[in-house]
Protein backbone atom coordinates (compact mmCIF):
# COMPACT_ATOMS: atom_id res chain seq x y z
CA UNK A 1 0.00 0.00 0.00
CA UNK A 2 0.74 3.30 -0.95
CA UNK A 3 -0.02 5.76 1.71
CA UNK A 4 1.69 8.97 0.53
CA UNK A 5 -0.23 8.45 -2.71
CA UNK A 6 -3.53 7.49 -0.49
CA UNK A 7 -3.39 10.31 1.38
CA UNK A 8 -2.92 12.83 -1.20
CA UNK A 9 -5.78 11.51 -3.26
CA UNK A 10 -7.96 11.45 -0.45
CA UNK A 11 -6.55 15.15 0.14
CA UNK A 12 -8.26 15.96 -4.04
CA UNK A 13 -11.28 14.42 -3.01
CA UNK A 14 -12.26 15.91 0.25
CA UNK A 15 -11.12 19.55 -1.64
CA UNK A 16 -14.98 18.35 -3.72
CA UNK A 17 -16.41 17.31 -0.89
CA UNK A 18 -18.09 20.65 -0.18
CA UNK A 19 -19.69 20.61 -3.78
CA UNK A 20 -20.67 17.35 -3.26
CA UNK A 21 -22.31 18.76 -0.01
CA UNK A 22 -23.97 21.62 -1.93
CA UNK A 23 -25.69 19.29 -4.29
CA UNK A 24 -27.21 17.24 -1.81
CA UNK A 25 -28.18 20.35 0.59
CA UNK A 26 -30.16 22.05 -2.32
CA UNK A 27 -31.54 19.03 -4.14
CA UNK A 28 -33.19 17.39 -0.58
CA UNK A 29 -34.37 21.22 0.53
CA UNK A 30 -36.03 21.84 -2.71
CA UNK A 31 -37.29 18.46 -3.66
CA UNK A 32 -38.59 17.98 -0.51
CA UNK A 33 -40.72 21.66 -0.76
CA UNK A 34 -41.54 20.30 -4.31
CA UNK A 35 -42.55 17.19 -2.92
CA UNK A 36 -45.03 18.85 -0.20
CA UNK A 37 -46.31 20.31 -3.13
CA UNK A 38 -47.07 17.22 -5.13
CA UNK A 39 -48.79 15.37 -1.99
CA UNK A 40 -51.22 18.78 -1.94
CA UNK A 41 -52.41 18.19 -5.16
CA UNK A 42 -52.22 14.20 -5.29
CA UNK A 43 -54.43 14.35 -2.02
CA UNK A 44 -56.41 17.69 -2.32
CA UNK A 45 -59.58 15.91 -4.39
CA UNK A 46 -59.24 18.26 -7.52
CA UNK A 47 -59.39 15.79 -10.23
CA UNK A 48 -56.72 17.84 -12.57
CA UNK A 49 -54.14 18.45 -9.59
CA UNK A 50 -54.13 14.65 -8.90
CA UNK A 51 -53.83 13.74 -12.62
CA UNK A 52 -51.31 15.99 -12.82
CA UNK A 53 -49.15 14.51 -9.89
CA UNK A 54 -49.62 11.14 -10.49
CA UNK A 55 -48.36 11.69 -14.04
CA UNK A 56 -45.71 13.77 -12.20
CA UNK A 57 -44.53 11.43 -10.43
CA UNK A 58 -45.01 8.28 -12.89
CA UNK A 59 -42.48 10.05 -15.48
CA UNK A 60 -39.76 10.97 -12.81
CA UNK A 61 -39.71 7.67 -10.95
CA UNK A 62 -39.98 5.71 -14.20
CA UNK A 63 -36.99 7.21 -16.54
CA UNK A 64 -33.24 7.14 -15.25
CA UNK A 65 -31.96 10.23 -13.70
CA UNK A 66 -29.19 10.97 -16.30
CA UNK A 67 -31.66 11.47 -18.64
CA UNK A 68 -33.36 13.92 -17.00
CA UNK A 69 -30.40 15.65 -16.29
CA UNK A 70 -29.50 16.16 -19.99
CA UNK A 71 -33.24 17.12 -21.01
CA UNK A 72 -32.37 20.30 -18.13
CA UNK A 73 -28.98 20.52 -19.07
CA UNK A 74 -28.66 20.67 -22.97
CA UNK A 75 -32.22 20.33 -23.79
CA UNK A 76 -33.62 23.79 -22.29
CA UNK A 77 -30.61 25.79 -24.15
CA UNK A 78 -32.47 24.46 -27.66
CA UNK A 79 -35.27 27.23 -26.66
CA UNK A 80 -35.45 30.85 -27.96
CA UNK A 81 -38.21 31.36 -25.09
CA UNK A 82 -35.65 30.20 -22.42
CA UNK A 83 -32.47 31.51 -24.09
CA UNK A 84 -33.39 34.86 -24.33
CA UNK A 85 -35.21 34.85 -20.70
CA UNK A 86 -34.44 36.37 -17.47
CA UNK A 87 -33.99 32.31 -16.41
CA UNK A 88 -30.83 31.87 -18.36
CA UNK A 89 -28.16 33.26 -16.89
CA UNK A 90 -29.42 30.65 -14.00
CA UNK A 91 -29.92 27.86 -16.59
CA UNK A 92 -26.46 28.26 -17.88
CA UNK A 93 -24.85 27.19 -14.78
CA UNK A 94 -24.28 23.30 -14.74
CA UNK A 95 -24.72 23.41 -11.02
CA UNK A 96 -28.18 25.11 -11.16
CA UNK A 97 -28.75 22.29 -13.82
CA UNK A 98 -27.91 19.54 -11.63
CA UNK A 99 -29.40 21.07 -8.63
CA UNK A 100 -32.92 21.33 -10.31
CA UNK A 101 -32.82 17.82 -11.61
CA UNK A 102 -31.81 15.93 -8.50
CA UNK A 103 -34.80 18.06 -6.91
CA UNK A 104 -37.62 17.27 -10.07
CA UNK A 105 -36.41 13.54 -9.29
CA UNK A 106 -36.29 13.40 -5.61
CA UNK A 107 -39.27 15.10 -5.54
CA UNK A 108 -41.30 12.39 -7.01
CA UNK A 109 -39.82 9.51 -5.10
CA UNK A 110 -40.34 11.95 -1.83
CA UNK A 111 -44.41 12.60 -2.64
CA UNK A 112 -44.88 8.74 -2.23
CA UNK A 113 -43.12 8.63 0.40
CA UNK A 114 -45.18 11.49 2.29
CA UNK A 115 -48.50 10.35 0.58
CA UNK A 116 -47.61 6.60 2.35
CA UNK A 117 -46.89 8.35 5.64
CA UNK A 118 -49.92 10.57 5.04
CA UNK A 119 -52.40 7.37 4.85
CA UNK A 120 -50.91 5.45 7.94
CA UNK A 121 -52.58 8.25 9.91
CA UNK A 122 -55.34 6.92 11.45
CA UNK A 123 -58.51 8.05 10.81
CA UNK A 124 -59.73 7.78 14.05
CA UNK A 125 -57.33 10.55 15.12
CA UNK A 126 -58.50 13.18 12.49
CA UNK A 127 -61.92 12.25 13.52
CA UNK A 128 -60.94 12.98 17.19
CA UNK A 129 -59.20 16.38 15.87
CA UNK A 130 -62.45 17.70 14.14
CA UNK A 131 -64.76 16.48 17.13
CA UNK A 132 -62.83 19.19 19.14
CA UNK A 133 -62.88 21.33 16.58
CA UNK A 134 -59.48 21.68 15.06
CA UNK A 135 -59.94 22.34 10.99
CA UNK A 136 -57.66 23.14 8.00
CA UNK A 137 -54.36 24.17 9.10
CA UNK A 138 -54.57 23.54 12.66
CA UNK A 139 -55.35 19.99 12.07
CA UNK A 140 -52.11 19.51 9.36
CA UNK A 141 -50.34 21.14 11.52
CA UNK A 142 -50.89 19.37 14.73
CA UNK A 143 -52.43 15.84 13.94
CA UNK A 144 -51.70 15.09 10.34
CA UNK A 145 -47.78 16.38 9.39
CA UNK A 146 -46.10 15.19 12.89
CA UNK A 147 -47.82 11.73 12.75
CA UNK A 148 -47.10 11.15 8.82
CA UNK A 149 -43.34 12.29 9.06
CA UNK A 150 -42.90 10.04 12.07
CA UNK A 151 -44.23 7.41 10.01
CA UNK A 152 -42.70 8.79 6.57
CA UNK A 153 -38.98 8.57 8.58
CA UNK A 154 -37.46 5.53 7.62
CA UNK A 155 -38.23 5.14 4.13
CA UNK A 156 -37.18 9.08 3.80
CA UNK A 157 -33.66 8.46 5.22
CA UNK A 158 -33.45 5.69 2.62
CA UNK A 159 -34.15 8.15 0.07
CA UNK A 160 -31.91 10.24 1.58
CA UNK A 161 -29.40 8.13 0.67
CA UNK A 162 -30.09 7.38 -2.38
CA UNK A 163 -29.75 11.22 -3.04
CA UNK A 164 -26.48 11.09 -1.72
CA UNK A 165 -25.48 8.82 -4.34
CA UNK A 166 -27.44 10.60 -7.14
CA UNK A 167 -25.33 13.78 -6.91
CA UNK A 168 -22.57 11.84 -8.60
CA UNK A 169 -23.98 12.22 -11.44
CA UNK A 170 -23.70 16.06 -11.79
CA UNK A 171 -20.16 14.83 -12.53
CA UNK A 172 -21.30 13.69 -15.91
CA UNK A 173 -22.58 17.53 -16.44
CA UNK A 174 -19.32 19.11 -15.84
CA UNK A 175 -19.67 19.76 -12.04
CA UNK A 176 -16.62 18.85 -9.97
CA UNK A 177 -17.84 17.14 -7.18
CA UNK A 178 -16.34 13.78 -5.50
CA UNK A 179 -16.83 11.18 -8.33
CA UNK A 180 -15.95 13.31 -10.43
CA UNK A 181 -12.82 14.55 -9.29
CA UNK A 182 -12.41 10.79 -8.46
CA UNK A 183 -12.82 9.89 -12.53
CA UNK A 184 -10.41 12.36 -13.36
CA UNK A 185 -7.76 11.16 -10.87
CA UNK A 186 -8.37 7.34 -12.37
CA UNK A 187 -7.91 8.33 -16.06
CA UNK A 188 -4.28 10.47 -15.28
CA UNK A 189 -3.01 7.93 -12.69
CA UNK A 190 -4.66 4.40 -13.65
CA UNK A 191 -4.89 3.65 -9.77
CA UNK A 192 -8.38 2.51 -10.13
CA UNK A 193 -9.03 0.76 -6.68
CA UNK A 194 -6.92 2.84 -4.58
CA UNK A 195 -8.86 6.41 -5.93
CA UNK A 196 -11.68 3.99 -5.51
CA UNK A 197 -11.17 3.07 -1.81
CA UNK A 198 -10.73 6.83 -1.14
CA UNK A 199 -14.11 8.40 -2.69
CA UNK A 200 -16.06 5.00 -1.29
CA UNK A 201 -14.46 5.91 1.99
CA UNK A 202 -15.64 9.06 1.89
CA UNK A 203 -19.24 8.55 0.74
CA UNK A 204 -19.58 5.27 3.73
CA UNK A 205 -18.90 8.16 6.35
CA UNK A 206 -21.39 10.29 4.89
CA UNK A 207 -24.44 7.62 4.85
CA UNK A 208 -23.35 6.78 8.07
CA UNK A 209 -23.46 10.28 9.05
CA UNK A 210 -26.80 10.36 7.30
CA UNK A 211 -28.41 7.26 8.64
CA UNK A 212 -27.08 8.14 12.54
CA UNK A 213 -28.86 11.81 12.13
CA UNK A 214 -31.73 10.29 11.10
CA UNK A 215 -32.09 7.68 13.54
CA UNK A 216 -31.62 10.12 16.40
CA UNK A 217 -34.15 12.06 14.79
CA UNK A 218 -36.46 9.28 14.65
CA UNK A 219 -35.52 8.40 18.74
CA UNK A 220 -36.43 11.98 19.63
CA UNK A 221 -39.92 11.63 17.84
CA UNK A 222 -40.79 8.37 19.31
CA UNK A 223 -40.79 9.57 22.83
CA UNK A 224 -44.05 8.56 23.66
CA UNK A 225 -43.72 5.07 22.56
CA UNK A 226 -40.71 4.42 24.73
CA UNK A 227 -40.88 2.22 27.52
CA UNK A 228 -41.29 3.98 30.84
CA UNK A 229 -37.67 3.09 32.46
CA UNK A 230 -37.87 0.96 35.09
CA UNK A 231 -36.81 3.70 38.12
CA UNK A 232 -39.94 5.62 37.16
CA UNK A 233 -42.74 2.88 37.57
CA UNK A 234 -43.73 2.47 40.98
CA UNK B 1 -35.85 17.88 -41.20
CA UNK B 2 -39.70 16.98 -39.87
CA UNK B 3 -39.53 15.37 -35.98
CA UNK B 4 -40.69 12.59 -37.67
CA UNK B 5 -38.75 11.68 -40.32
CA UNK B 6 -36.02 11.83 -37.51
CA UNK B 7 -37.36 9.58 -35.06
CA UNK B 8 -38.47 7.12 -38.05
CA UNK B 9 -37.35 4.33 -40.06
CA UNK B 10 -36.29 6.00 -42.81
CA UNK B 11 -32.03 6.73 -43.80
CA UNK B 12 -32.39 9.57 -42.06
CA UNK B 13 -34.27 8.23 -38.84
CA UNK B 14 -33.12 6.82 -35.67
CA UNK B 15 -35.93 4.80 -34.89
CA UNK B 16 -34.08 1.72 -35.20
CA UNK B 17 -30.64 2.75 -33.86
CA UNK B 18 -33.22 3.63 -30.56
CA UNK B 19 -35.13 0.39 -30.88
CA UNK B 20 -31.75 -1.72 -31.58
CA UNK B 21 -30.66 0.56 -28.23
CA UNK B 22 -33.94 0.06 -26.38
CA UNK B 23 -33.06 -4.06 -26.59
CA UNK B 24 -29.73 -3.91 -25.64
CA UNK B 25 -30.74 -2.07 -22.31
CA UNK B 26 -32.98 -5.06 -21.93
CA UNK B 27 -29.97 -7.38 -22.83
CA UNK B 28 -27.57 -5.80 -20.49
CA UNK B 29 -30.51 -5.33 -17.24
CA UNK B 30 -31.25 -9.04 -17.95
CA UNK B 31 -27.69 -10.70 -17.37
CA UNK B 32 -26.62 -8.66 -14.46
CA UNK B 33 -30.41 -9.21 -12.80
CA UNK B 34 -28.62 -12.78 -13.40
CA UNK B 35 -25.20 -11.62 -12.19
CA UNK B 36 -27.03 -10.28 -9.33
CA UNK B 37 -29.03 -13.56 -8.54
CA UNK B 38 -25.77 -15.32 -8.26
CA UNK B 39 -24.14 -13.04 -5.81
CA UNK B 40 -27.13 -12.27 -4.08
CA UNK B 41 -27.63 -15.61 -3.26
CA UNK B 42 -24.18 -16.43 -1.92
CA UNK B 43 -24.15 -13.11 0.10
CA UNK B 44 -27.89 -13.50 1.43
CA UNK B 45 -26.22 -17.33 3.06
CA UNK B 46 -23.59 -15.66 4.00
CA UNK B 47 -25.54 -13.42 6.24
CA UNK B 48 -28.38 -16.31 7.63
CA UNK B 49 -25.01 -18.94 7.66
CA UNK B 50 -24.75 -17.83 11.74
CA UNK B 51 -20.79 -17.97 10.91
CA UNK B 52 -19.59 -14.10 12.44
CA UNK B 53 -16.69 -14.25 9.98
CA UNK B 54 -19.66 -14.78 6.92
CA UNK B 55 -21.78 -12.73 8.47
CA UNK B 56 -19.48 -9.79 8.57
CA UNK B 57 -18.00 -10.06 4.68
CA UNK B 58 -21.91 -10.42 3.64
CA UNK B 59 -22.63 -7.28 5.67
CA UNK B 60 -19.59 -5.59 4.22
CA UNK B 61 -20.75 -6.64 0.89
CA UNK B 62 -24.34 -5.31 0.89
CA UNK B 63 -23.15 -1.88 2.81
CA UNK B 64 -20.50 -0.92 0.42
CA UNK B 65 -22.20 -1.55 -2.82
CA UNK B 66 -25.50 -0.51 -1.87
CA UNK B 67 -24.02 2.85 -0.12
CA UNK B 68 -21.11 3.86 -3.01
CA UNK B 69 -22.47 6.00 -6.24
CA UNK B 70 -23.78 3.52 -9.15
CA UNK B 71 -21.19 5.63 -11.21
CA UNK B 72 -17.68 4.90 -9.23
CA UNK B 73 -18.80 1.17 -9.54
CA UNK B 74 -18.77 1.17 -12.83
CA UNK B 75 -15.77 3.19 -13.33
CA UNK B 76 -13.80 0.87 -10.48
CA UNK B 77 -15.38 -2.38 -12.77
CA UNK B 78 -14.51 -0.39 -16.43
CA UNK B 79 -10.98 0.98 -15.67
CA UNK B 80 -9.82 -1.26 -12.83
CA UNK B 81 -10.85 -4.05 -14.75
CA UNK B 82 -8.87 -3.23 -18.21
CA UNK B 83 -5.86 -2.07 -16.44
CA UNK B 84 -6.26 -5.83 -14.91
CA UNK B 85 -6.51 -7.35 -18.32
CA UNK B 86 -3.92 -5.29 -19.60
CA UNK B 87 -1.44 -6.43 -16.90
CA UNK B 88 -2.50 -10.02 -17.57
CA UNK B 89 -2.08 -9.20 -21.25
CA UNK B 90 1.78 -7.85 -20.84
CA UNK B 91 2.92 -10.74 -18.80
CA UNK B 92 1.35 -12.98 -21.95
CA UNK B 93 3.56 -10.86 -23.59
CA UNK B 94 1.19 -8.34 -25.57
CA UNK B 95 2.17 -5.00 -25.25
CA UNK B 96 -0.46 -2.20 -25.64
CA UNK B 97 -3.93 -1.58 -24.06
CA UNK B 98 -6.45 -4.22 -23.85
CA UNK B 99 -9.68 -2.93 -22.86
CA UNK B 100 -12.56 -4.71 -20.91
CA UNK B 101 -16.03 -5.29 -23.40
CA UNK B 102 -18.32 -2.48 -22.67
CA UNK B 103 -21.11 -5.08 -21.87
CA UNK B 104 -19.29 -7.39 -20.15
CA UNK B 105 -18.17 -4.51 -17.84
CA UNK B 106 -21.62 -2.86 -17.67
CA UNK B 107 -22.99 -6.13 -16.67
CA UNK B 108 -21.13 -6.69 -13.86
CA UNK B 109 -20.92 -3.80 -12.65
CA UNK B 110 -24.64 -2.98 -12.62
CA UNK B 111 -24.94 -7.26 -11.41
CA UNK B 112 -22.37 -6.06 -8.53
CA UNK B 113 -25.17 -3.29 -7.31
CA UNK B 114 -28.25 -5.02 -7.98
CA UNK B 115 -26.79 -8.40 -6.18
CA UNK B 116 -26.13 -6.14 -2.77
CA UNK B 117 -30.26 -5.30 -3.54
CA UNK B 118 -30.83 -8.82 -4.24
CA UNK B 119 -29.37 -10.39 -1.02
CA UNK B 120 -31.30 -8.36 0.94
CA UNK B 121 -34.33 -9.31 -0.71
CA UNK B 122 -33.72 -12.95 -0.40
CA UNK B 123 -32.97 -12.99 3.20
CA UNK B 124 -36.04 -11.10 4.09
CA UNK B 125 -38.10 -13.63 1.95
CA UNK B 126 -36.09 -17.00 3.66
CA UNK B 127 -37.17 -14.84 7.09
CA UNK B 128 -40.94 -14.79 5.84
CA UNK B 129 -41.16 -18.50 6.16
CA UNK B 130 -43.15 -19.74 8.53
CA UNK B 131 -40.42 -21.49 11.19
CA UNK B 132 -43.13 -24.02 11.46
CA UNK B 133 -43.07 -25.27 8.60
CA UNK B 134 -39.13 -25.75 8.09
CA UNK B 135 -39.67 -27.76 11.40
CA UNK B 136 -42.50 -29.97 10.41
CA UNK B 137 -40.26 -30.81 7.05
CA UNK B 138 -37.62 -31.81 9.57
CA UNK B 139 -39.43 -33.76 11.82
CA UNK B 140 -40.53 -35.95 9.01
CA UNK B 141 -37.10 -36.67 7.90
CA UNK B 142 -36.37 -34.36 5.19
CA UNK B 143 -32.73 -33.88 4.70
CA UNK B 144 -31.48 -30.41 5.02
CA UNK B 145 -31.47 -30.54 0.77
CA UNK B 146 -34.53 -31.94 0.53
CA UNK B 147 -35.72 -29.39 2.50
CA UNK B 148 -34.19 -26.52 0.94
CA UNK B 149 -35.14 -27.73 -3.02
CA UNK B 150 -38.76 -28.41 -1.44
CA UNK B 151 -39.63 -26.20 1.01
CA UNK B 152 -37.84 -22.91 1.29
CA UNK B 153 -37.02 -22.49 -2.16
CA UNK B 154 -40.32 -22.04 -4.12
CA UNK B 155 -41.57 -19.90 -1.34
CA UNK B 156 -38.34 -17.64 -0.92
CA UNK B 157 -38.74 -17.24 -5.21
CA UNK B 158 -42.48 -16.30 -3.92
CA UNK B 159 -41.97 -13.89 -1.12
CA UNK B 160 -39.23 -12.74 -3.60
CA UNK B 161 -40.97 -11.48 -6.29
CA UNK B 162 -42.69 -7.94 -5.46
CA UNK B 163 -38.87 -7.37 -4.11
CA UNK B 164 -37.68 -8.23 -7.44
CA UNK B 165 -39.47 -6.39 -9.46
CA UNK B 166 -38.15 -3.07 -7.39
CA UNK B 167 -34.43 -4.64 -7.86
CA UNK B 168 -35.29 -4.74 -11.51
CA UNK B 169 -36.63 -1.19 -12.18
CA UNK B 170 -33.55 -0.09 -9.99
CA UNK B 171 -31.33 -2.03 -12.73
CA UNK B 172 -32.83 -0.84 -15.52
CA UNK B 173 -32.72 2.65 -14.54
CA UNK B 174 -28.64 2.28 -13.44
CA UNK B 175 -27.95 0.12 -16.71
CA UNK B 176 -28.27 4.17 -18.25
CA UNK B 177 -24.90 4.87 -16.16
CA UNK B 178 -23.27 1.77 -18.48
CA UNK B 179 -22.99 4.41 -21.30
CA UNK B 180 -20.53 6.32 -20.15
CA UNK B 181 -18.21 2.94 -21.32
CA UNK B 182 -19.66 3.67 -24.89
CA UNK B 183 -21.89 0.81 -24.83
CA UNK B 184 -24.65 1.90 -27.48
CA UNK B 185 -27.47 1.28 -25.41
CA UNK B 186 -30.55 3.30 -25.56
CA UNK B 187 -29.33 6.34 -23.09
CA UNK B 188 -25.97 6.45 -25.40
CA UNK B 189 -28.01 6.35 -29.17
CA UNK B 190 -30.15 8.84 -27.49
CA UNK B 191 -27.35 10.92 -26.60
CA UNK B 192 -25.54 10.23 -29.84
CA UNK B 193 -28.38 11.29 -31.56
CA UNK B 194 -29.44 14.34 -29.97
CA UNK B 195 -25.53 15.56 -30.18
CA UNK B 196 -25.01 14.88 -33.98
CA UNK B 197 -28.82 16.42 -35.04
CA UNK B 198 -28.05 19.22 -32.14
CA UNK B 199 -32.12 17.96 -31.59
CA UNK B 200 -31.24 17.27 -27.46
CA UNK B 201 -34.88 18.14 -26.80
CA UNK B 202 -36.52 15.51 -28.89
CA UNK B 203 -33.47 12.28 -28.47
CA UNK B 204 -33.82 13.34 -24.61
CA UNK B 205 -37.56 12.83 -24.26
CA UNK B 206 -37.71 10.32 -26.60
CA UNK B 207 -35.14 8.04 -24.99
CA UNK B 208 -36.91 8.92 -21.63
CA UNK B 209 -40.46 7.81 -23.15
CA UNK B 210 -38.86 4.60 -24.51
CA UNK B 211 -37.83 3.81 -20.73
CA UNK B 212 -40.58 4.62 -19.54
CA UNK B 213 -42.25 1.72 -21.63
CA UNK B 214 -39.36 -0.35 -20.31
CA UNK B 215 -40.84 0.12 -16.70
CA UNK B 216 -44.34 0.58 -17.24
CA UNK B 217 -44.61 -3.14 -19.35
CA UNK B 218 -42.21 -4.75 -16.51
CA UNK B 219 -44.09 -3.62 -13.77
CA UNK B 220 -47.30 -5.32 -15.44
CA UNK B 221 -44.86 -8.55 -15.73
CA UNK B 222 -44.00 -8.77 -12.36
CA UNK B 223 -47.41 -8.21 -10.92
CA UNK B 224 -48.44 -10.76 -13.19
CA UNK B 225 -46.16 -12.93 -12.14
CA UNK B 226 -46.56 -12.45 -8.54
CA UNK B 227 -50.09 -12.77 -9.01
CA UNK B 228 -49.59 -16.32 -10.46
CA UNK B 229 -47.12 -17.06 -7.98
CA UNK B 230 -49.99 -16.46 -5.35
CA UNK B 231 -52.48 -18.30 -7.25
CA UNK B 232 -52.67 -21.24 -4.64
CA UNK B 233 -52.11 -19.07 -1.74
CA UNK B 234 -55.56 -17.40 0.79
CA UNK B 235 -56.34 -14.06 -0.88
CA UNK B 236 -55.28 -12.19 2.32
CA UNK B 237 -51.62 -13.02 0.90
CA UNK B 238 -53.08 -11.40 -2.19
CA UNK B 239 -54.45 -8.14 -1.00
CA UNK B 240 -50.80 -6.84 -0.12
CA UNK B 241 -49.80 -6.87 -4.25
Amino acid sequence: MDFAFLSSTMVTLLAALPMTLALFGCSIVLGGLLALLLVWMRTGGNPILSGFAKAYIFVFRGSPLLIQMFLVFYGLGQFGVIRYSFLWPMLREPFVCAVLSLALCTAGYTAEIFRGGIRAVSPKEIEAARSIGMSGFLLVRRILAPIAFRHALPAYSTEIVLMMKSTALASLVTVWEVTGVAQRLISHTYRTMEVFLCAAIIYLVLNFVILQAMGLLEYHLSRHRRAIPQALKA
Amino acid sequence: MSTLQLLGFGSTGWGALLLVATLLTLAVTATALAIGAVLGTMVAAAKLSGNRLLWVLGHAYTTVFRGVPELLIIYLIYFGGSSALTSIGKAFGYEGFLGLPPFAAGAFAVGIISGAYQAEVYRGAYLAIAKGELEAASAIGMSARLRFRRIVMPQVLRLAIPGLGNVWQLSLKDSALISVTGLAELMRTSQVAAGSTRQYFLFFIAGGCLYLILTSLSDQVFNRAERRANRSMPSAAMGKA
